[in-house]
């Protein structure tokens, strides 16, 4: 492959992309993120693939990464010349040659798409490209159009730009959507003036300390040393957070060219991205992309012919969630275990193997491209005035609409939830929204007008965190929310330092004692108390944040801690020392489900009689609830 | 210096590839680790002495990553690794049920292997699958939308495999 290094090998390089991304003949794409595999679309592709062969079809077939719609996953897209791109959601391999049928015949049923996309705007150039040539045939009309579907209505796509469009496979598609014309324009640029756009736009960390991005570059680049490094943040480990890991597996080059233009502003030679152990396809991605990357002259010696020299490594993660901590993880980097240290020694001038070191999250990576392409300004005119551009949210829980959201900052944390994320199924009670992981605070529904910025959600007593939004309901015991981070701090502290091994610790105990029906009146003034000891005393942010979960949800819910510790209730149903299931009568159809799947023999009946359950035997395992189809087990 | 007596003419051809590959980079040592780890299902004693002196980093320093990252095992692992995600997004769904349903099923407490040693059973902190809570990951397979009900049919097929 000949290296890339003009313009006009760019564009060349474009209009082969092109080619594939909107050919000239039917094109089906299957969206194959981890989740879309999960879901069975490797099954929908190998069954799309033998139909092609059978029916000897010219269609081209390629994969995509996460579409943001998760809950509809498999989800395919089939474009035809001329015409609009249509999705179809929840596609089975049995399915299949039912909707071959329909596109060679050029049908609609009986197996509807969920949306049609008309047309697309390039981020980059801005260019606009029509997929539909003349009117708009009737039928079509009746498919709703990908800007009338409430959750892709408020979305603004920057981060997120090419998933679920490009393969990220084919760097030439990701160059058909003006990838790498960001690069080709800052190395005609000098670095200072680069480093003052990205200031100017106000991008800052996505990784939830929001930081700004050009200032911390600033200082980088200001910094002693010869030798310098970049980093790109991967190490995704919040629990219900899954954005770097679409960004990665969906549009890997997103994230190299950002990591290529900061490379050149700050002045590092030296690359590393660090991803999460349990981010298989990611790595396989981006070790795809760097290798194509380099074949094309993007990574390496003389990118552009401008003289710069940059290279990337991969490095995995394994399984150690202080990772995500940048002084830890450039411990990690250097082969030890994965300690933090004291945050007065910056890490732009003494980080990995001491030197000056610039680390940005993936998203953040993802963002620099566009900053770039069009201007800071432009950026800066994108969401609210302290929180510029767009955030990307990974939306789950228990809402309708389970998925990859990107919305620009400052929109209400309802419209989120009830809008994009179309509220909460099974007709329960929007209780609560957790974000910023378990460094960050659960966010009670009656704040619901709170704009989303690192500063209102801080204020909130959370924080912006990277980006997992778990909606929670009436069904979720909040006392039990905070001791399930609670612990599972105490397990991913790295034990260094005394106010974090210890005292979240003995938070964990309180908490457990709660839960459990042995909770003290003063336990939640000693909760309080601890926790303001761990965060003044501890070394690095996951000590210093350790105790926002308990702090937020006594803020927001110390009915539910007064009901476990006075009445010794959980008013949710979820802490099992406190809870006993029964068998409601009138509801009960005698339907002997629930006695065969409980592993105890607890649950009994004869047929078509009204069950009972034993609450010596019962262990509360759930079962019978889960199986019942007639809302029959009440838990108390 | 002369040779002392080590494991290295013992050690597995498989595990000498390994190490061999990095060329002795101290930096390398995640790495190294992790190839041994997917290779032999948990990093055994001779093998990490090996590391050791290809490396020439102390025994005590590889003891130390070994057991401060979750990736690793110094008990051999069985033959189907079961991760049961304990996300936010599965704990909110009812992972943990999950969890006691397979420690029931199998016997076993969360961490152990069955005596057969074809399962192993752990939590892992979030796989980020979560619009598929709650999730079970046997042997890089994710299971979604688990319920308890199917466990032990899902059992089943790995135990024929």
């Amino acid at each position: 492959m000949s290296k890339i290094n003009t313009r006009e090998a760019l564009d060349k390089a474009a209009k082969k992309g092109l080619s594939t991304l909107i050919p000239a003949k039917i094109k089906i794409t299957v969206g194959m993120s981890t989740s879309g595999i999960a879901s069975g679309a490797q099954g929908v592709y190998d069954a799309l693939a033998a139909e092609i062969k059978k029916r000897k079809l010219s269609i081209l077939l390629t994969k995509t990464g996460s579409m943001g719609m998760d809950c509809m996953e498999p989800l395919i897209d089939v474009m035809a010349p001329g015409k609009p791109r249509l999705s179809y959601a929840m596609v089975t391999a049995a399915k299949v040659p039912q909707l071959m049928d329909e596109i060679a015949k050029g049908t609609l049923e009986p197996i509807r798409p969920f949306y049609r996309t008309d047309g697309e705007q390039s981020l980059i150039t801005g260019e606009k490209i029509k997929f539909v040539k003349g009117a708009l045939p009737k039928e079509l009309k009746e498919i709703p159009e990908i800007n009338e579907v409430p959750f892709y209505k408020k979305q603004i796509k920057i981060a997120t730009r090419n998933c679920g469009i490009i393969d990220p496979e084919n760097i030439d598609e990701y160059i058909a959507r003006g990838g790498y014309s960001a690069l080709a324009k800052a190395l005609t640029q000098k670095p200072d003036k680069l480093i003052d756009d990205v200031i100017a736009s106000g991008l800052r960390g996505r990784g939830g300390g929001g930081f700004p991005t050009g200032v911390k570059w600033r200082s980088c680049r200001e910094a002693e040393g010869d030798i310098k490094y970049v980093i790109c943040n991967g190490d995704e480990g919040d629990p219900g957070a899954y954005m770097d890991r679409s960004v990665m597996e969906g549009d890997p080059h997103s994230v190299l060219e950002g990591m290529i233009i900061g490379a050149y502003a700050v002045g590092a030679h030296e690359g590393f991205i660090y991803v999460r152990n349990e981010y298989p396809l990611a790595v396989a991605n981006l070790s795809k992309a760097i290798e194509q990357a380099r074949a094309n002259g993007f990574l390496g010696k003389n990118i552009f012919g401008s003289g710069f020299d940059f290279d990337i490594r991969i490095a995995k993660g394994a399984g150690a969630f202080v990772c995500g901590e940048s002084t830890a993880l450039m411990a990690s980097l250097e082969g030890k275990a994965g300690e933090p240290r004291a945050k007065y020694i910056h890490t732009v001038e003494h980080g990995l193997w001491n030197r000056p070191s610039n680390l940005n999250n993936v998203e953040t990576w993802a963002n620099v491209p566009v900053v770039i392409a069009r201007g800071g300004k432009w950026f800066a005119g994108i969401g609210s005035k302290e929180s510029t551009g767009t955030k990307v949210f990974s939306l789950v829980g228990n809402v309708k609409n389970v998925g990859l959201v990107e919305v620009p900052m400052g929109i209400p944390l309802k419209e989120i939830v009830n809008d994009i994320g179309g509220g909460i199924p099974g007709g329960r009670k929007f209780k609560a929204v957790q974000t910023g992981g378990p460094s960050g605070g659960c966010i009670p529904a009656k704040l619901g007008s709170l704009p989303v910025t690192y500063d209102e959600l801080s204020k909130a007593g959370s924080m912006m965190g990277s980006g997992g939004m778990i909606v929670m309901d009436d069904k979720t015991c909040m006392v039990d929310i905070a001791r399930y981070f609670i612990e599972f701090l105490e397990s991913e502290s790295c034990g260094k330092c005394v106010p974090c091994r210890e005292g979240v610790k003995r938070m964990r105990d309180i908490l457990e004692d709660i839960c459990k029906g042995k909770g003290k009146e003063g336990d939640v003034e000693l909760l309080q108390s601890m926790s303001q000891a761990i965060i003044d005393g501890s070394l690095c942010a996951l000590g210093g944040s350790a105790p926002n979960p308990v702090l937020s949800t006594i803020k927001y819910f110390r009915d539910e801690y007064d009901a476990h510790i006075k009445e010794k209730r959980c008013p949710a149903g979820v802490c099992k020392p406190l809870i006993t299931y029964s068998v409601l009568k009138d509801k009960c159809t005698g339907c002997m489900r629930c006695a065969k799947v409980c592993p105890t023999k607890a649950a009994t009946g004869e047929k078509k009689k009204t069950h009972k359950i034993n609450k010596k035997l019962c262990i509360k395992c759930g079962a019978c609830l889960e199986a019942c189809k007639f809302g029959a087990i009440k838990v108390e | 210096m002369k040779k002392t007596a080590t494991k290295t003419e013992t050690v597995d051809k498989k595990i000498k590839a390994i190490v061999d590959k990095y060329k002795g980079d101290k930096t390398a040592l995640i790495a190294v680790l992790q190839d041994i780890q997917d290779a032999c299902r948990y990093l055994p004693k001779d093998a990490l002495t090996y590391v050791a002196e290809k490396l020439a980093v102390p025994v005590s320093r590889i003891y130390e990553v070994a057991t401060f990252y979750n990736a690793f095992s110094l008990k051999p692992q069985g033959k189907h690794l079961i991760e049961v995600c304990a996300g936010t997004a599965c704990h909110v769904k009812g992972g943990f049920n999950l969890l006691e349903k397979l420690e029931r099923e199998l016997d076993i407490a969360c961490g152990d292997t069955t005596k057969d040693e074809l399962f192993t059973l752990e939590q892992v902190r979030c796989l980020g699958c979560c619009s598929l809570a709650p999730v079970v990951r046997i042997g890089g397979n994710i299971h979604a939308f688990l319920t308890q009900d199917e466990i032990p049919k899902v059992l089943k097929t790995y135990k024929e495999m």
